[in-house]
C-alpha cells in the first residue's frame, strides 16, 4: 500500500470531479478526520487516516481491501471508477438513520456532502434494464438535471431517490428533450447491479 | 371422427378401478375366513401402503384373527392354503397373514408390514418359493404353539423362527402382542380398545441378534425370505413406525421392554433405524443420542429436514427498518419482524421477487443473514470508536453488523484465512457502506503476532457445521471423529490467539465471544473449558436472555460452572441454525504459565476472578483475599501459587 504518485492523484481527481464537480476538498477534510487514497494491487482506496495505521501494520501480501476501494488503474494508468465509490460520491436519498439520540458522529453523507451535481432519475421499468448492465435510454429517463452537459458525469438514481450508479449523459439536457424514445441518454459506467453479477472482480 | 362417446357405456366412476380391485380381494380371502371375523373389512389390501391408524386397526383385528388361526384355524387355512395350491399365489398370500406369521415370523398377527410381506411375495412370485413357504409352513405349524407358550412366558423365543423370518419388526410385533394377549388369557374378549392400547406399547419386541445381521445384510423390508436378496430398498414406513414403537417402549422401559432384552439392544436398534431413515452416518447419531433426549432428537432430527425461515438484518447505516419493511412490502414481499429481541431483523415468508437481487438489496439495505448470526454481535455489543478483529469473517454478515452497532466509527480488522471466501467479504461490505473495516487475509493463529491491542474481538470458528445440517445435509454423513477432533483442535488455537490478542486493560472492552454453528460438545464447551484453564479470562452473561444454557457436564466431562452463561441454539426450539456462544472478559494481560513467572502487566479489576480458581470453598476465599492484596504490588506470587495449585488439582486435559 503506498500513496498515490502526483500523476495518479490527478487522475483520480479529475475522474471524480467530473461526478462531483469542485467538491472534492470535502471527501478529503471530514469533520470526522482526515482521509486519504492509497494504492494497493492497482486499486485505489479511500481510508480514513485512523484506519490507516491498522491497515498498516498488516502485512501486504495479507492486506485485501484497506477501507473503500474508489476504483483501479487499468494496465495503461488510467483510472476506472467502480460502483463501490457509489457511497460517497451521492448522498443517500431519503434519510435513512432515523432518529438517533444525541450526537453522534453522522455517518459520512449526512454532513459534508460532495453533493453530485448531476443526477439522472430513472423510471421504475428500466431500473432493472440499468441494473443488468445497460444503458439508459429515453423512455427511461425520468427526471434529468437541469443544463447537463454532454458527456457529463452523472450518477443515476431510482424514482425513489435511491442512488444506482454512474453514467455519462450522452445528451445534454435540451437534446434529451428532442431526441427520440429509443435513443441512449445515458451511457452506462457502473451499476449496483455489479455487486451480484461481478461480485468476483470487485476486489 | 373419434370413439363416440357413448353415455349407457360409461364407465361407473366411484372409488376407482383400484378400490375394485381391493374389493375383489376381500372377498377372496372371505372365502377362507370366516364371515366376521375378517380382518380385512377395510379395502386396504396389498398394494395400499399400510398407515399408522390402520396398524392399530388392522393389530386389533389381526389380534381376533391370530387366535382363531392359532388355536382352530390352523389346519382349515393351511389346508385351504394347500389346496388352494401354489397356483393362486395372490389368495392364499392373503390368507397366509395367519399361516405365514404364524410360520415365517412365528406370529399370526397381520399388520401392515404383513401387508408388505405379502406384496414382496406376490412380487417374488415364484412359484417354488410358495412351495417353500408352505412346506416350511406344514412343518412349522406345530412350532406356533409351543411358541406361543414360550412368548406366554415371555420368552423371545424367535431363533426357531429366525431362519423363516423376514426380519420385520412387525412380526416381532405380533409376536408380541400375541403373547401379550395370550399372557393375559384374554383371548377374544379382548375388546378392540384394550387391543388398541397394547397394540403399539406392547408389541414392539427387537429383533435378534441373527435378525439385525440379515437386516443388515438384506436390508429393512418386508419378505419372508432370508435367504434371498431383497426386491426393493429399506422400506421407509416400516423403519418409521418402528422408530416410533421403539420410542415409546425406551420412553417407559420399565413397562414396556422385553424380558432379557437390555437397554442398550433397544438403544442400537433405534440408532440404526434413525440412521437409516433420516440419512446419518452412525457416528454422528451416537453423538446426538448423547447431547439430546430421545424425544428431543426426533425434534431435532425432523428440524433438520426443513429449512429454516429465510431472514435479512436491516442495514441501519442507510435506512430504516421500518423503511424497509415498507419497500419490499411494495415490492411484494411477506415478511414480518423478527422478534423482541432484534430491532434490525426481519423474517421473509414469502417473496414474488428474489430477495437476494432487489434494487434495496444491490443499494445495500439489507443483508441476507441467518437468525442466529445475529446473536454473536449482539453479545459482543462493539462499542462506538473501539477497535474490533473478526477472526474468521466470510462472508461478512458479522463484520458488517458490527459496523453498523458502532455506526462506522472506530475500526474492525475483518480477517480470513480463505481468500476466495474473502471477496464476498469484500463485497458485502462495500455494498452495505461499511468505511471503517481493514480486509485481510491471514490465518487467525497469526494474531497477535501480526495485530495485537484489540478491544473486542469476535471468533466465529470454522466448525463442523452440525448446526447448519437443514442448510448441508453432506454433514450428515461426511463428518467422522476425526473430522471433530480437528476441528475442535483448530478451535483451542484459534480461541487463544483470540484471546491473546485482546487487551485486557481497555476501558471499553477486553471481550472476546467465541460462537460456532455446531452443537457438538467437543467444539464448544469443551472449547471454553480450555480456554479457560490456559488463560486468564473468565465467562460473563451473553446478554442474550433465551437460549439453552451450555452444559456443566457431559458424559464422563466436567466442565467449569460458569459454563452455565453460554447459550446454545437448536433448530427445533429457536427455529434457527444450531448456534453455541460464549462470552469472555479477559482480566489479564498475562499468559498464565507453569513454569514461568506471569508478565507484569496484571490490570485485572478488583473483582477477583473466582471462576478460574476451582478449588474448594475455603481456600478459594483465603486465597481471593491474598490476591486482591497482592494485585496492588506485585502479583506474581499468589498468582504463581495458584497456578501450580491449579496444576496440580486439575491436570490439563487436551
Amino acid at each position: 500500500m503506498r500513496p498515490l504518485t502526483e500523476a495518479e492523484t490527478r487522475a483520480v481527481f479529475e475522474k471524480l470531479s467530473k461526478y462531483i464537480g469542485e467538491n472534492i476538498q470535502l471527501l478529503v477534510d471530514r469533520p470526522d478526520g482526515t482521509y486519504c487514497f492509497r494504492l494497493h494491487r492497482d486499486r485505489v482506496y479511500y481510508l480514513s487516516e485512523k484506519l490507516l495505521k491498522l491497515a498498516a501494520s498488516v502485512p501486504r501480501e495479507s492486506l485485501v481491501a484497506p477501507g473503500t476501494c474508489f476504483g483501479k488503474f487499468t494496465k495503461s494508468q488510467k483510472f476506472r471508477l467502480s460502483v463501490t465509490a457509489l457511497d460517497f460520491l451521492a448522498p443517500y436519498a431519503k434519510v435513512g438513520h432515523g432518529p438517533r439520540a444525541g450526537p453522534m458522529p453522522a455517518p459520512w453523507p449526512l454532513t459534508a456532502l460532495p453533493l453530485s451535481q448531476y443526477k439522472v432519475w430513472v423510471k421504475p421499468g428500466s431500473e432493472q434494464s440499468f441494473l443488468y448492465g445497460n444503458h439508459v435510454l429515453k423512455s427511461g429517463l425520468g427526471r434529468i438535471t437541469e443544463n447537463t452537459a454532454q458527456y457529463q458525469g452523472v450518477v443515476v438514481y431510482s424514482m425513489a431517490d435511491v442512488p444506482l450508479g454512474f453514467g455519462v449523459a450522452a445528451k445534454s439536457t435540451q437534446e434529451c428533450r428532442k431526441v427520440d424514445p429509443l435513443a441512449i441518454v445515458v451511457f452506462h459506467q457502473a451499476d449496483v447491479g455489479e455487486y451480484v453479477r461481478n461480485e468476483d472482480t470487485l476486489t | 371422427m373419434g370413439r363416440k362417446l357413448d353415455p349407457t357405456k360409461k364407465e361407473k366412476r366411484g372409488p376407482g378401478r383400484k378400490a375394485r380391485k381391493q374389493r375383489g380381494a376381500e372377498v377372496e380371502l372371505a372365502h377362507f375366513l370366516p364371515p366376521g371375523k375378517c380382518g380385512l373389512d377395510r379395502p386396504a389390501a396389498a398394494p395400499r401402503r399400510p398407515r399408522p391408524s390402520d396398524r392399530r386397526v388392522s393389530s386389533r383385528r389381526a389380534g381376533d384373527r391370530q387366535e382363531e388361526a392359532l388355536q382352530s384355524r390352523q389346519e382349515e387355512v393351511s389346508g385351504a392354503v394347500q389346496r388352494a395350491g401354489w397356483l393362486t399365489p395372490a389368495k392364499t398370500k392373503k390368507t397366509q397373514p395367519k399361516g405365514n406369521h404364524v410360520e415365517l415370523s412365528s406370529d399370526g398377527e397381520v399388520e401392515e408390514g404383513s401387508w408388505e410381506m405379502e406384496e414382496e411375495e406376490e412380487e417374488d412370485g415364484s412359484s417354488e418359493e410358495m412351495v417353500d413357504d408352505y412346506g416350511a409352513s406344514s412343518s412349522e405349524e406345530e412350532e406356533p404353539l409351543p411358541i406361543e407358550k414360550a412368548a406366554l412366558k415371555q420368552k423371545p423365543d424367535r431363533e426357531g423362527l429366525s431362519e423363516d423370518d423376514s426380519e420385520e419388526e412387525e412380526e416381532e410385533e405380533e409376536e408380541a402382542e400375541e403373547a401379550s394377549n395370550q399372557k393375559m388369557g384374554q383371548k377374544e374378549e379382548e375388546g378392540p380398545d384394550l387391543q388398541l392400547n397394547l397394540d403399539i406399547d406392547e408389541q414392539f419386541k427387537l429383533p435378534t441378534s441373527e435378525e439385525i445381521e440379515k437386516e443388515d445384510i438384506l436390508f429393512i423390508c418386508g419378505i419372508h425370505k432370508p435367504l434371498f436378496p431383497p426386491a426393493e430398498p429399506p422400506d421407509l414406513h416400516v423403519i418409521h413406525q418402528r422408530i416410533q414403537g421403539n420410542l415409546e417402549v425406551l420412553q417407559d422401559f420399565g413397562v414396556k421392554r422385553e424380558e432379557g432384552r437390555s437397554r442398550q439392544e433397544y438403544l442400537a436398534l433405534l440408532r440404526r433405524d434413525m440412521a437409516a431413515y433420516y440419512s446419518y452416518s452412525d457416528f454422528l447419531l451416537t453423538k446426538l443420542m448423547d447431547i439430546f433426549p430421545l424425544p428431543e432428537l426426533v425434534n431435532f432430527l425432523e428440524a433438520n429436514e426443513v429449512p429454516r425461515p429465510v431472514t435479512i438484518r436491516t442495514n441501519t447505516l442507510k435506512t430504516r427498518r421500518r423503511d424497509l419493511a415498507q419497500a419490499l412490502i411494495n415490492r411484494g414481499v411477506n415478511l414480518d419482524p423478527l422478534g423482541k429481541w432484534s430491532k434490525t431483523g426481519l423474517v421473509i415468508y414469502d417473496s414474488t421477487v428474489p430477495i437476494g437481487a432487489t434494487p434495496e438489496y444491490l443499494a445495500g439495505h439489507y443483508m441476507l443473514q441467518g437468525a442466529s448470526s445475529l446473536l454473536p454481535v449482539m453479545a459482543l455489543a462493539p462499542q462506538e470508536n473501539e477497535r474490533i478483529l473478526d477472526m474468521c469473517c466470510a462472508p461478512g454478515g458479522k463484520t458488517s453488523y458490527i459496523a453498523q452497532l458502532m455506526k462506522n466509527t472506530g475500526m474492525i480488522l475483518a480477517n480470513d484465512s480463505s481468500a476466495e471466501r474473502l471477496r464476498s467479504v469484500v463485497g458485502n461490505l462495500h455494498r452495505l457502506g461499511v468505511t471503517n473495516a481493514v480486509v485481510s487475509n491471514c490465518d487467525g493463529r497469526q494474531f497477535p503476532k501480526v495485530l495485537g491491542g484489540f478491544d473486542r474481538v469476535l471468533l466465529d470458528a470454522p466448525c463442523s457445521g452440525t448446526g447448519v445440517i437443514s442448510k448441508d445435509p453432506a454433514v450428515k454423513t461426511n463428518k467422522d471423529e476425526r473430522d471433530i477432533l480437528r476441528c475442535a483442535h483448530l478451535q483451542k488455537e484459534l480461541i487463544l490467539s483470540a484471546i491473546d490478542s485482546v487487551n485486557a486493560a481497555s476501558e471499553t472492552g477486553g471481550y472476546i465471544v467465541y460462537c460456532t454453528c455446531s452443537i457438538m460438545v467437543e467444539e464448544n464447551e469443551w472449547v471454553v473449558d480450555y480456554a479457560l484453564k490456559k488463560r486468564n479470562v473468565r465467562l460473563v452473561a451473553t446478554g442474550l436472555d433465551f437460549g439453552k444454557e451450555g452444559f456443566t457436564r457431559f458424559k464422563d466431562r466436567r466442565f467449569h460452572p460458569s459454563l452455565k452463561c453460554t447459550r446454545r441454539f437448536y433448530p427445533h426450539t429457536h427455529n434457527m441454525d444450531g448456534f453455541f456462544i460464549a462470552k469472555f472478559k479477559k482480566f489479564s494481560n498475562a499468559i498464565p504459565q507453569a513454569q514461568k513467572e506471569p508478565a507484569l502487566e496484571a490490570a485485572a479489576p478488583s473483582a477477583v476472578p473466582d471462576t478460574i480458581i476451582t478449588e474448594p470453598p475455603p481456600k478459594k476465599t483465603k486465597l481471593e483475599g491474598s490476591k486482591a492484596e497482592e494485585k496492588q504490588k506485585l502479583p506474581k506470587p499468589a498468582l504463581k501459587k495458584k497456578r501450580s495449585l491449579q496444576a496440580q488439582r486439575r491436570p490439563l486435559k487436551a
